[in-house]
């Protein structure tokens, strides 16, 4: 049986995965070069408890459960993951009452030790706090990971384990016939296969319309992040959100795995054709650093080392888009807005066992579920490290001075697919300190150039027309 | 991991290191200069512009002409030179100081290490500009080293904002080399380089230098393809109705350099506006075994003031390693009116020789430096790009050493 | 007689100068602080001169280029077409510090040298 799915997002890279553990043929299907570069790549990288989601919402049913599901997939997959516990903070009475709605409302969908702090409490495990603070409610098993790197770990997993992957390939139909899915077609052919999934991100509700499936209506909703340096984020411990209004989990302030802080992120609806909206702008930079300067007061603004944006597709009904459709074989994992990250592994492995029971596929035998890193020597052992080196002297060298990423990593990055200046700093986080590439990326063009056999000025920071440098001086 | 002894350890081959393991050495200590890059010279080898030695060699001469003198001096002085090898971690028990390269992990153990490790670049999202994230966007420094030691030609058209130097600089090196240069803007109501820079980089092209001007959102997906220029007002305010576009392909960034301090900022206290380490006299940080030279203090304006200061602290730091460095008193140097760098943050009056450096947040006319009371001098023009050095004879040295704290400030004169 | 104002560019004072002239005949320069700027004034107000620095061609090498400049001044208004002889040259790697790359450059009687090592 072949299967095919769309996009190579976090949601459509853990089906992906998922699917590889049965007697299955797996294409994967990326418009983009590289994988996690749509919604994946610029969200806030928390996994949820799941207290935020109404009880009874497909949301509330998989947030819990993909939350549970992290530990053990984080370790399989190598990837960082790391239970900070969160906040929610309130202000006010009014909000203070809004924390005892949470709580219950959690502990229906299931979430674990979730308690009601007093204004003390929460001082004391978070000095850097508004004082004006009256409460919180503590949720201890929020937890911080990277969503690309997510992404990334689980299509080399899946391709360890059989997978076919297709980069810079996008789905242009959908041929159904007799009420069945038939065949895939992209810019460069037509895929006959037996199954698809439809995890395209922003751009499901197009592929749905390819099947000729018409309810689903997306939008995009954009959200601005401000980042700061890798000296910050010791100054919270926990996630920290305000209390939620209607339309969103509010801005935050939380460490990220990488030791820095993001803020953010505001909630932007967009029309439905600005799918790629991801510019930042004044004024919704000045509300990401007032409603974090809302919780803590003292950021350190100027440690700022970038801003961004990122879309999260939002529907009408505001909850996701799972499972099988009118369209036989033609499976959705669509409309996963927050907390779709964390939904993600349970969606995954949930639907791969819809596909498995459906069409009576078998699983494997042989399957492999680890995946492991790519080593970064800084956080080794030094007898590890200076084995390495010893096997390849690149290992040694230096290429990005902040965050101490070595030319061997570069390397071993391009030899896992990255092809692209992004590519490499999404896998190693060289240029991701707080030079921003300042000292490194003319060293990281001369290495992709050199191992891609191509020249320098073929390189491109993310595919596209987007040269870093567009020839000699001196031809 | 093998642990080298040795006296003085200098840790970075630019300007203020390659001068600081001369000195070193040529005072008898065994001396290690430590450099992460292939080649000696720091960002001296990718500024090929003139106007460096005038003060040092009384000579104009090229970045890499000069950086060429300075390591005729260091091969002279018996130094030991390593490049490739990056110093990942200083310890202050030993002290020691570990570092990697492709040969290995390797230890010192050093009596006294010389900090020297430069500056970095403000970065793009420093600056927390609005729009897309394109390619196309260098910090000029990087925009440098792509032109004028790689050799690749960056864009076509180009928009530079900040009028610090190398951004002047890079103003010209790309005009020569055929990318238009569309406009400099500077966010600040005066030029943020060297009046010389000014005239012989924009004025002599006729590149326009758009004053109290900023950007204000990019565009473009993949590449840049232009800008939104705006005007602002005196607290930096972008001006409605200013904006204007203006198409390239390029922006390049001069908006601030910041002293390079990543493993030693957990040892030793860093100043909050020069935001390097705070030193006395001798360059001496707060950890005594522990030397600071050059733009890692705070930055500078001339590599000349750069290789004299790593020159004092490497003979500073020979002197320590043989327990010869005399100490006194602690004095304080605070800032007072119109002084935004200084260096020292202290001085002793063990300290001979020592000099004072500052910068004024504007340009000012008719001034006078004023040190305690002790040391008034008058300054014609004192503008933020140049520095004022002020050396302290004996007498006014020994006067200042008696304070509790010094007071430095620049007031009108009169 | 007409009056000029310049920056002084000869070391970063950047004292500025006023040049008196007489047609092309300099009759005084005041507000200089240094003989140096007497002299960067009576040049400057006749025909700017300035050293060029720029990027030559290396063939047979690691490097792409190697940095260059005249070895004194030579008139602005040359630059166009120095700028134009420049992309015509090349050098064979290794190249030397101080390495002519071409005499007499454009018959100003300056030479353009390497000003660093190429390999």
């Amino acid at each position: 049986m072949r299967i095919a799915v769309i996009g190579a997002g976090a949601v459509g890279a853990l089906i992906a995965r998922e699917l590889c553990r049965y007697e299955a043929e797996v294409i994967l299907f990326e418009r983009e070069p590289d994988v996690g570069w749509g919604v994946t790549k610029a969200n806030s990288g928390i996994v949820h408890a799941g207290f935020h989601d109404e009880p009874g919402t497909v949301r509330a049913r998989f947030c819990a459960l993909g939350n549970a599901l992290f530990p053990e997939l984080a370790a399989e997959l190598d990837i960082p993951f790391r239970r900070t516990g969160a906040y929610v903070l309130a202000f006010t009475k009014g909000e203070f009452s809004t924390l005892r709605e949470l709580l219950v409302q959690g502990e229906a969908n299931g979430v674990p030790g979730l308690e009601i702090h007093r204004r003390e409490e929460v001082l004391a495990q978070e000095p850097w706090v508004n004082p004006e603070v009256v409460g919180g409610l503590w949720a201890p098993t929020v937890g911080i990971t990277l969503p690309w790197e997510l992404a990334i770990a689980a299509t080399e997993n899946a391709l360890k384990n059989g997978l076919e992957l297709h980069l810079s390939e996008p789905v242009v139909g959908i041929e159904v016939s007799r009420g069945r899915v038939r065949a895939v077609r992209t810019d460069r052919g037509r895929y006959p296969v037996d199954a698809a999934v439809n995890a395209a991100g922003l751009f499901a509700d197009r592929i749905a319309q390819m099947a000729g499936l018409d309810g689903l209506f997306l939008h995009p909703r954009r959200g601005e992040y401000v980042l700061l340096d890798e000296t910050t984020g010791s100054l919270v411990n926990a996630v920290l959100f305000p209390a939620p209004t209607p339309v969103s989990k509010g801005i935050l302030v939380l460490p990220t795995v990488e030791g820095g802080l993001l803020l953010g992120p505001n909630a932007r609806d967009l029309p439905s054709d600005a799918r790629e909206a991801t510019e930042t702008t004044r004024e919704g930079l000045e509300e990401v650093i007032a409603g974090a300067k809302h919780l803590v007061p003292g950021l350190p603004l100027h440690k700022t080392v970038k801003t961004f944006a990122g879309l999260r597709p939002e529907s009408p009904q505001k909850d996701f888009v799972l499972g099988e459709t009118k369209v036989a074989r033609f499976y959705q994992a669509a409309a996963m807005r927050s907390p779709g990250l964390t939904a993600a592994p349970a969606v995954a492995r949930w639907l791969a066992r819809e596909i498995a029971l459906a069409h009576g596929l078998r699983e494997k035998g042989n399957f492999n579920p680890k995946r492991t890193r790519i080593p970064h020597p800084a956080d080794l052992p030094e007898e590890e490290w200076a084995r390495l080196i010893r096997e390849d002297p690149r290992w040694g060298r230096i290429v990005c001075f902040c965050n101490r990423v070595t030319e061997g990593e570069i390397v071993e990055a391009i030899r896992r697919g990255a092809r692209t200046l992004d590519g490499v700093k999404f896998r190693t986080r060289a240029g991701f300190g707080r030079c921003q590439g300042g000292f490194c990326t003319d060293r990281i063009l001369a290495i992709l150039a050199r191992e891609l056999g191509v020249a320098p000025w073929e390189v491109t920071a993310r595919g596209g027309g987007s040269r870093m440098v567009l020839g000699e001086v001196r031809p | 991991m093998r642990v080298y002894a040795v006296d003085v350890l200098v840790i970075g081959a630019g300007a203020a290191g390659m001068a600081a393991a001369a000195a070193a050495a040529r005072e008898g200590a065994r001396t290690v200069l430590l450099e992460r890059g292939e080649r000696l010279g720091g960002v001296l080898e990718q500024c090929i512009h003139p106007g460096f030695g005038l003060h040092r060699y009384r000579e104009e001469l090229t970045g890499p002409e000069f950086a060429h003198r300075l390591r005729g001096e260091l091969e002279d002085s018996g130094a030991d030179v390593l490049t490739g090898i990056t110093a990942l971690e200083v310890f202050p028990d030993g002290p020691k100081v570990k570092a990697v390269s492709p040969r290995g992990l390797k230890a010192f153990s050093p009596k006294a290490v010389v900090w020297a490790a430069g500056a970095r670049e403000r970065p793009f999202g420093a600056l927390r500009i609005p729009g897309t994230r394109p390619a196309g966007i260098f910090t000029a420094g990087l925009a440098q080293r792509l032109l004028d030691l790689e050799g690749f030609l960056p864009g076509k058209r180009a928009v530079i904002l900040g009028s610090g130097d190398i951004g002047l600089i890079m103003a010209r090196r790309l005009h020569l080399e055929g990318v238009e240069v569309a406009a400099v803007l500077e966010i600040q109501p005066f030029p943020g380089g060297l009046t010389r820079n000014v005239v012989q980089c924009l004025h002599d092209f006729g590149i326009p230098l758009l004053l109290s001007h900023t950007v204000a959102e990019v565009h473009g997906r993949e590449r840049l393809t232009g800008i939104t220029a705006v005007r602002v007002d005196e607290h930096r305010r972008p001006i409605p109705g200013t904006e204007r576009h203006i198409e390239a392909d390029t922006l390049i960034l001069s908006v601030g350099l910041i002293p390079e301090v990543r493993p030693i900022e957990g040892l030793v206290a860093l100043d909050p506006v020069n935001r390097g380490p705070r030193v006395n006299g001798w360059l001496q940080t707060e950890a005594p075994w522990l030397f600071a030279a050059g733009n890692c203090v705070a930055v500078f304006d001339l590599v000349d003031t750069v290789a004299e200061l790593g020159e004092r602290a490497g003979a500073a730091a020979a002197r320590y390693a043989v327990g010869e460095l005399p100490a006194g008193k602690k004095v304080p140097l605070v800032r007072g009116e119109n002084v935004t760098a200084l260096v020292p943050s202290y001085l002793d009056g063990a300290a001979e020789g020592a000099r004072i450096y500052l910068r004024v947040p504007r340009p000012l006319e008719g001034v006078t430096v004023d040190l305690g009371g002790v040391v008034r001098r008058p300054v014609r023009v004192a503008r933020p790009a140049e520095m004022i050095g002020i050396t302290l004879d004996g007498d006014a040295l020994s006067e200042l050493s008696r304070r509790e704290e010094i007071v430095v400030e620049v007031k009108r004169s009169g | 007689m007409s009056e000029k104002k310049l920056v002084c560019v000869s070391c970063p004072m950047g004292c500025e100068l006023t040049v008196v002239l007489e047609g092309k005949e300099v009759v005084s320069v005041s507000g200089n602080r240094c003989p140096r700027g007497e002299e960067y004034a009576r040049a400057e107000a006749v025909e700017p001169r300035r050293v060029l620095m720029t990027l030559v061609r290396v063939e047979g090498g690691m490097d792409r280029v190697v940095s260059v400049k005249t070895d004194r001044p030579i008139p602005l208004r040359l630059f166009p077409k120095a700028m134009e002889r420049v992309r015509e040259l090349s050098v064979k790697a290794p190249v030397t510090i101080g390495t002519v790359v071409e005499k007499d450059f454009l018959t100003t009687g300056a030479n353009l040298i390497a000003t660093r090592f190429a390999r």
